[in-house]
């Protein structure tokens, strides 16, 4: 649904000829008739739903924001049918408004602390010239469909597009390490970029890893995004990436990468991005930052979308409906998608397609031929290899992270 | 004297931190003033629309208290009332 506040808006923007452009492009696909890339799910707040905006930020495509500085913009739901994202459709978040633009060329990553042996700095040329590993993979923030938790909870109000699937290239994180060496009692891997907040009393983004996870084969300070440098608005000049676990560990604009013997007490790990212990099925654990009541929020958990046909769109009684999304989960391979037409009580299998490796996207697509007319509603429903499926219901927690309610499309059969 | 009047423009106007940051209107209402002022310092303003109407008054009083204990706004008493009544008024449950 386009609403006459989002297109005034967007035609008012400093792009307006771009996102106006596209506005009419045929972005909902065939079977559509809610076509608009502005769709917002009807369970988002309402000050969300008259809020959100399309607008193109420098070298992206129209992407639906929910803040402007900072800024904060999720991919329409037409966006995300392929298991590979494109760079100019790819979501941008960011908790701190100071975004410099970094100049690659006297960009300095600095390695060291006291859970190292030494300390270095290096450049760009340096850290490319490390072996060089490629990885597809999910980066999706903790709080993807944050906003329609019901009852809602504060924060960026999410729909489904704080997240995205591209090929990132660049230096495993212990190639990096092992350029200092990290002492053996070193037990966790601090990171910070260049971004930051606008007071100095604001608490920096800093994160840290365990160091079992900074060290895994697949964890990179990634230079190149589905064969480019990366886009300013994801991280340029280099960005951690952690397959398997939520965005907010992915640091962009990375400018130290430090070990330490103590787990690190700043408040975007002592404060933020925590969940009840024990209410979410997720089996990585980041026990150095474990109490008694909360744990970090760590992996992605198992989750699927229907992307096409959308919601709202109309299908022809008795004709062959090709149903198609995309899934993914932590990294432990999706088993199975299935499609229910008659609110979970019996479900069909979806086929699989390309597998461009555990920490993707996977795409799935079933066909199927609707019988009576009227309203009609979808539910898609991933299961991965280790058994972990998706709720029907959100499971409650303050921060509103891990969403993975099946989602349901509802079509009119006619 | 234009540059005095650009001075007192560029002091007083909650500042965008680019030129072409889209405008948000808030609700005109008492103290909304203050809470573009305040507010406005560190992030957009659409944060506010965007969460409600479903925080009640404690909660928007939190949020109020977060920013200034946890994220260091450097906000008095007496303007932190008056963010929480207008948050409460205007974009309350």
């Amino acid at each position: 649904m386009i609403t006459r506040r989002g297109l005034f808006e967007a035609a008012g923007g400093a792009l307006a000829f771009a996102g106006g452009g596209v506005l009419t492009a045929p972005a909902g696909g065939a079977g559509s008739t809610n076509s608009g890339l502005l769709w917002l799910s009807p369970l988002l707040p309402a000050g969300t739903r008259a809020n959100a905006v399309l607008d193109t930020l420098p070298g992206k495509k129209p992407l639906i924001r929910l803040t402007g500085r900072a800024p904060n913009y999720e991919a329409p739901l037409a966006y995300l049918r392929t298991a590979i994202t494109p760079n100019d459709e790819f979501f941008v978040r960011y908790h701190l408004a100071d975004i410099p633009e970094v100049a690659a060329g006297t960009w300095k990553l600095n390695i060291g602390g006291e859970g190292a042996n030494g300390n270095l700095q290096i450049g760009l040329d340096e850290l490319k010239r490390l072996p060089v590993f490629e990885v597809a993979a999910v980066c999706q923030c903790s709080g993807n469909r944050r906003g329609l938790f019901q009852p809602h909870v504060p924060g960026v109000q999410w729909g489904h597009g704080a997240m995205g699937c591209a090929r990132w290239k660049g230096a495993k994180l212990k190639d990096v390490l092992d350029l200092v060496g990290l002492r053996k009692d070193a037990v966790e891997v601090v990171f910070d970029g260049a971004d930051g907040p606008v007071l100095d009393k604001t608490p920096d983004l800093v994160k840290s890893l365990p160091v079992w996870k900074a060290i895994e084969e697949t964890t990179l300070v990634a230079y190149e995004m589905n064969g480019e440098p990366l886009p300013h608005w994801n991280g340029f000049p280099a960005r951690i990436v952690v397959p398997g676990w939520t965005a907010t560990y992915w640091v962009k604009h990375i400018t130290s990468i430090t070990a330490v013997t103590r787990p690190f007490d700043g408040y975007w790990m002592k404060s933020a991005y925590r969940i009840p212990v024990g209410i979410f099925p997720l089996v990585a654990r980041f026990i150095s930052q474990e109490t008694a009541a909360t744990t970090p929020v760590t992996e992605i958990v198992v989750n699927s979308f229907i992307t096409s046909p959308a919601d709202g769109a109309s299908i022809d009684a008795g004709g062959r409906t090709a149903i198609s999304g995309i899934t993914w989960d932590g990294g432990y391979g999706i088993r199975s998608v299935e499609i229910s037409a008659d609110d979970g009580k019996s479900w069909m299998e979806a086929a699989l397609g390309e597998d461009p490796g555990k920490f993707a996207f996977r795409t799935w697509s079933h066909e199927f031929t609707p019988e009576r007319r009227g309203k009609l509603a979808l539910i898609a429903r991933a299961t991965n290899w280790i058994g972990q499926t998706q709720t029907r219901e959100p499971i409650p927690n303050p921060a509103g992270y891990c969403n993975n309610v099946a989602q349901t499309v509802t079509l009119d059969v006619v | 004297m234009w540059w005095i009047a650009i001075f007192v423009a560029l002091a007083f106007v909650p500042a965008p931190v680019s030129a072409d940051e889209p405008a948000v209107h808030l609700k005109q209402a008492p103290g909304v003033d203050v809470v573009e002022g305040h507010c406005g310092a560190c992030h957009s303003l659409d944060y506010i629309p965007m969460n409600s109407p479903f925080l009640d008054a404690a909660h928007w009083d939190a949020e109020v208290a977060k920013m200034i204990k946890e994220f260091g706004a450097p906000i008095d008493p007496a303007d932190a009332k008056t963010i929480g009544d207008y948050l409460k008024e205007n974009y309350g449950e």
